[in-house]
């Protein structure tokens, strides 16, 4: 994998000329876990899809760079809270699909890894539609690491699973997704405390970042400096509002 | 039990039918009661056999080149701003002529035999193919389209992998209808001009006052559109994402 870059985002936004987010400047640390933490409509999606250079429907003043100078849009991976599965192809199709969609003949060897690595071996020919919320998330987590990308996009890709489905995958990708630069964009306050690296808080009037807990990520659901962040972060989201 | 219920509505509508030709007393030439019909189709049943397969012919082909030029049409539109701005009111123009008021210049380029009623049921069926599967291709899911995207995947790949698949269901529905309209458009073909095929022997048969005759190649022609439906629909089940 190359080593994945520092990355950041400067502008601002607006829809049809009333402003989405104010003048804002986000970096993303190399290698790191970024958690963009907001709630519904302060444009912390838009701020996720202009990384990944997808339509937003809002006018963007700024810029975005990486450290190393390339571009970004062609190095990222993308997860939704959708899995995007799609439902007429199986598990091992799914996983694929980025190279079948760039015309490439897919790595199966690496694709089995993958599989197996997500506990999903004895799935590999079922369809989405046979899979628990749980599984599914799991595969969409393995057509992510089929992609090895250095900068990998995550829109609250767990915010529809149950609370003990969630806290095994939050485990599973911070674990998978070791060394990249990752943002998650998340409105679950818990969610950034046990898994941000740097926690940056989005509202109406700008970004505000703040000390995650010490303890290296992924941080037990029980631990006790976590849960004073997770309360930390709430209380800032609160008097946002 | 689906068997039995459409059992039961069959006789249901016979008693009702029997029940109207009691009741009313009408001559048998203005209309039939359903044992004369019954008996009538099976005196008749090897020329109504024969004339049901000129219409199913007729229909069979009609439909295999309607659903080809529909799809083809349906992925130019999709794919082309231009066709789109071009074709499209064209479409929904010839959509809106009724297709009886074709049927005699297709006769009249065509000529009498089979080719004018194949005509007549592409016409009718090309446009429900080629509009359902068209909004299904304009429907993919935004989502799949973002995810190819960060994919860096290329259009004609997006197409073929993602767009036509997400739409076959559309295309299933679009077939399953013309499968009924298929039928209807050979038909008036065949009253516009023909010696042969079930609507010229109804023509015939409504001529020459033999209303029981008529009614026999009606009933024919109903249980042939619906037998056409239901192997339509189980051919296109899996497009439609029902089998399992």
């Amino acid at each position: 994998m190359i080593p994945a870059p520092d990355l950041t985002i400067s502008g601002t936004a607006t829809i049809e000329g009333a402003p989405l987010f104010a003048p804002l400047s986000l970096t993303l640390g190399s290698g790191q876990w970024t958690c963009l933490l907001g709630g519904s409509g302060v444009g912390k999606t838009t701020v996720l899809r202009l990384i990944a250079g997808l339509e937003t429907g809002a006018d963007f003043e700024g810029q975005i760079t990486a450290s190393d100078d390339q571009t970004v849009a062609d190095r990222v991976a993308y997860m939704a809270q959708d899995d995007l599965l799609l439902p007429w192809a199986t598990v091992a199709q799914n996983v694929s699909l980025g190279a079948r969609l760039r015309g490439e003949t897919p790595d199966i060897e690496r694709r089995d890894r993958l599989i197996e690595r997500m506990r999903l071996q004895d799935h590999m020919a079922k369809k989405p539609s046979e899979l628990s919320g749980g599984q599914r998330q799991r595969v969409a987590l393995a057509r992510t690491l089929m992609e090895d990308r250095p900068i990998v996009l995550l829109d609250e890709p767990f915010s529809a699973l149950d609370a003990r489905t969630r806290a095994d995958m939050q485990d599973l990708a911070a674990d998978a997704l070791k060394g990249r630069t990752v943002l998650l964009v998340t409105h679950d306050p818990g969610e950034a405390a046990r898994l941000g690296q740097s926690i940056v808080v989005m509202t109406p009037q700008g970004l505000t970042s703040c000390d995650p807990p010490a303890a290296p990520a992924p941080r037990h659901v029980d631990d006790l400096e976590t849960l004073e962040t997770q309360g930390a972060l709430l209380r800032l989201l609160r008097e946002a509002a | 039990m689906k068997i039995l219920s459409a059992l039961a509505a069959t006789v249901f509508a016979l008693a009702i039918w029997q029940a109207i030709v009691s009741l009313t007393g009408l001559p048998k030439f203005i209309l039939p009661g359903p044992a004369l019909v019954a008996e009538t189709w099976w005196q008749n049943r090897w020329i109504i056999a024969d004339h049901t397969w000129i219409t199913a012919v007729e229909v069979v082909i009609g439909l295999a080149f309607g659903t080809v030029l529909g799809v083809l049409t349906a992925l130019q539109l999709a794919n082309s701003r231009a066709a789109r701005v071009l074709v499209q009111p064209m479409l929904v123009f010839t959509q809106a002529l009724p297709v009886f008021a074709l049927a005699p210049l297709l006769t009249l380029w065509l000529g009498y035999g089979l080719w004018s009623k194949v005509a007549m049921a592409v016409l009718i069926i090309y446009f429900p193919i080629t509009s359902s599967f068209f909004d299904g291709l304009m429907r993919t899911p935004q989502g799949y389209l973002d995810l190819a995207r960060t994919m860096q995947a290329s259009p004609r790949a997006v197409l073929w992998h993602i767009r036509i698949p997400a739409a076959l269901p559309s295309l299933a529905s679009g077939m399953r209808l013309a499968a009924v309209y298929a039928p209807i458009g050979a038909v008036i073909g065949e009253w516009v001009g023909s010696s042969q095929g079930l609507g010229y022997l109804m023509l015939l048969a409504n001529g020459r006052a033999k209303t029981d005759l008529m009614f026999a190649a009606m009933l024919t022609l109903g249980v042939f559109s619906i037998l056409l439906h239901l192997i339509v629909r189980r051919a296109t089940a899996r497009m439609a994402g029902e089998a399992r």
